[in-house]
């Protein structure tokens, strides 16, 4: 201010604003460079709905014939599933950005600038939570043309989407947390084989869960995915679990809660090797 | 406000485990001027920007930088720096003008100025042709003309440059010493870290040798050339001379520790009457029937300054000193 060397500078100062709204804009500005990345790998986007597609339609035609579900035809069951799994996986890229922009020094770059230190990770959750609602609306088209029919009225199958963006939010979160600390793209890349492939097969996503040994049935059954899975199954075939949706959402919001604080610590403290 | 050094550091310590990053490092550059923190790789260089500027805690010492301190006053500092580090850290999936105008939002920018500053940041590094284009097409050189670019665009009164010419070609280092010199001349207080001994003879006013964490000299170029004393002799020997011979003819004429090149025959002796010297080294030399292919005067460099202050060098040289005379230097080969 009083000095004359930063007088010039002055002119380019910064504005004064309050907190928040600087926290706002910040969040804003990433989240446009996230979605900016997004559209402009498309290559990205299309292997990653490719992904869940695949599933729905190798599961639908090979599974089943062989697998019967009480109450419905196996397309109809195994939808929920495809899902929530598309939403997990998805979530990896969360994770796998962050660790890119350490190994660049693209978080060096961020943390010396005078922004909002959440604003890096909230932009990437954003950006990916829209990413997440374009596969899920691809998965959700396929199933249809391959004899998916949802039950219901639309109001349940946007809850359903709603459910869906929250458990989104939270695996992006979790993900990010990883990508903050294991740092390599690589080892988090490893990590989702090692949480996210247990989590989605131990649960009700494919078969249900009546037929699997008696020691691993309660496990399955109170997992938060298998509660997820379930709460969406519900939903999109009218047969609303009212306690797995709570459950559900209490795991994410209360998950939310952890990781939210844990990775905006994390990324305080990390810098590129 | 006028006595306050743009940078200070005092007594930095920062551990990785048992490894000591920066094991007490003291420094002050002041307002306008060019800190040049000289070091080989794991001197604790990148650790000192990184606490500079924010990014990383250190264990114990203090730090201010433009007055502020840089752990109770972190986001005040970050307004008034500008950080280009070792890798160009830009955005690839976003072009030259994106990249800049984030930044300037990120400043807190208003819009428009953002997109003027990026405008003539990306015209004054030669960008404008570029401007349009992914950073993934840039080459090594315009990266980190990029990345310097995203580091000015407040025009920070101080700027921490940490390796900036690390790997880039000699083209592309004299178009950054070039914008270097600039920023100067503006009044910018630069903070470079280097490991190439001539840049920060070519830019740096006051230059800090930093070895294991901790300052080992500090002074002008000048200075510290002073400090090692005297000029340098380098000789060739001719194929087939005695080396043993050859140490023992310059032995009394050395001010200071030889240099000693066996495989290339090559001797470093520091002197302190140059050019008077020159006859009766030459003479010794001739007695002791020792033939030169080479032989030249000149002024140390801080390459000099560098290794009689490390004794890396050295303590080769006294390896094979020792190896041939019994009573060698050991004064610096600890």
């Amino acid at each position: 201010m009083n000095s004359s060397t930063l007088s010039s500078t002055e002119k380019v100062m910064p504005q004064a604003r309050p907190a928040f709204y600087w926290t706002l804009v910040d969040t804003l500005v990433l989240t446009k460079r996230q979605l900016m990345h997004v559209l402009r790998t498309p290559d990205e986007l299309v292997t990653s709905s490719l992904q869940p597609v695949l599933f729905v339609v190798l599961f639908r035609y090979i599974f089943g014939g062989a697998i019967a579900v009480p109450g419905t035809s196996y397309v109809n069951y195994l939808i929920a599933g495809i899902l929530v799994q598309s939403v997990i996986l998805g979530s990896a890229f969360s994770g796998i950005g962050v660790a890119t922009d350490l190994q660049r020094g693209l978080v060096d770059r961020f943390r010396s600038l005078p922004m909002a230190k959440s604003a890096v990770l909230t932009g990437r959750t954003l950006a990916d939570l829209m990413r997440s609602t374009f596969i899920l609306l691809i998965v959700w088209a396929v199933g249809l043309l391959v004899g998916f029919r949802p039950e219901g009225t639309i109001l349940n199958w946007l809850a359903a989407l709603g459910l869906l963006l929250l458990s989104s939010l939270m695996f992006s979160w979790f993900s990010a947390l990883l990508g903050l600390l294991l740092s390599s793209v690589e080892a988090v890349q490893q990590s989702f084989v090692i949480w996210a492939l247990p989590l989605m097969f131990a649960s009700s996503a494919l078969v249900p869960t009546s037929t699997m040994p008696d020691w691993l049935r309660p496990f399955v059954e109170h997992q938060p995915v298998s509660l997820l899975i379930n709460a969406i199954r519900g939903l999109v075939l009218n047969q609303p679990d009212a306690t797995a949706t709570w459950q559900a959402i209490a795991w994410c919001v209360g998950l939310l809660v952890v990781f939210i604080p844990l990775a905006v610590w994390a990324y305080g403290r990390r810098t590129a090797r | 406000m006028a006595n306050t050094p743009a940078i200070l550091a005092e007594g930095l310590h920062k551990s990785y485990g048992k490894i000591h990053a920066l094991d007490g490092l003291d420094l002050v550059a002041e307002e306008g001027s060019v800190l040049g923190v000289l070091g080989p790789n794991g001197a604790g260089k990148t650790t000192a920007v990184r606490i500079l500027t924010t990014l990383l805690l250190p264990d114990s010492g203090r730090a201010e930088v433009a007055g502020l301190d840089v752990v109770k006053h972190a986001q005040m500092v970050r307004k008034r720096i500008g950080l280009a580090g070792q890798y160009a850290a830009v955005d690839e999936t976003l072009t030259g003008y994106e990249n800049l105008k984030m930044v300037g939002q990120l400043y807190h920018l208003p819009g428009a100025e953002a997109k003027r500053r990026a405008s003539a940041l990306l015209e004054r590094f030669d960008l404008v042709e570029a401007a349009g284009r992914l950073v993934k097409t840039y080459s090594g050189g315009m990266r980190r003309r990029l990345d310097l670019a995203a580091s000015l665009i407040v025009s920070p009164p101080i700027i921490f440059l940490d390796e900036p010419t690390t790997g880039l070609d000699p083209r592309g280092r004299l178009a950054m010493w070039e914008v270097i010199r600039e920023l100067v001349a503006e009044g910018t207080t630069v903070f470079l870290t280097t490991q190439y001994l001539d840049e920060a003879d070519q830019l740096a006013h006051h230059i800090v040798v930093t070895d294991h964490g901790r300052v080992i000299a500090r002074g002008t170029a000048d200075e510290l050339k002073t400090q090692i004393g005297g000029e340098r002799l380098e000789l060739t020997l001719a194929p087939g001379s005695d080396l043993h011979a050859a140490l023992e003819a310059l032995r009394p004429h050395s001010s200071g520790e030889m240099q000693i090149d066996r495989e290339r025959r090559h001797l470093i002796v520091p002197v302190t009457r140059g050019a008077h010297q020159l006859a009766a080294i030459v003479r010794d030399l001739d007695t002791a029937g020792i033939a030169l292919d080479d032989l030249g005067l000149r002024r140390p460099t801080l390459d000099d300054v560098f290794l009689s202050l490390t004794g890396r060098a050295a303590t080769e040289a006294d390896q094979l000193a020792g190896a041939l005379v019994a009573q060698s230097q050991e004064r610096s080969s600890r």
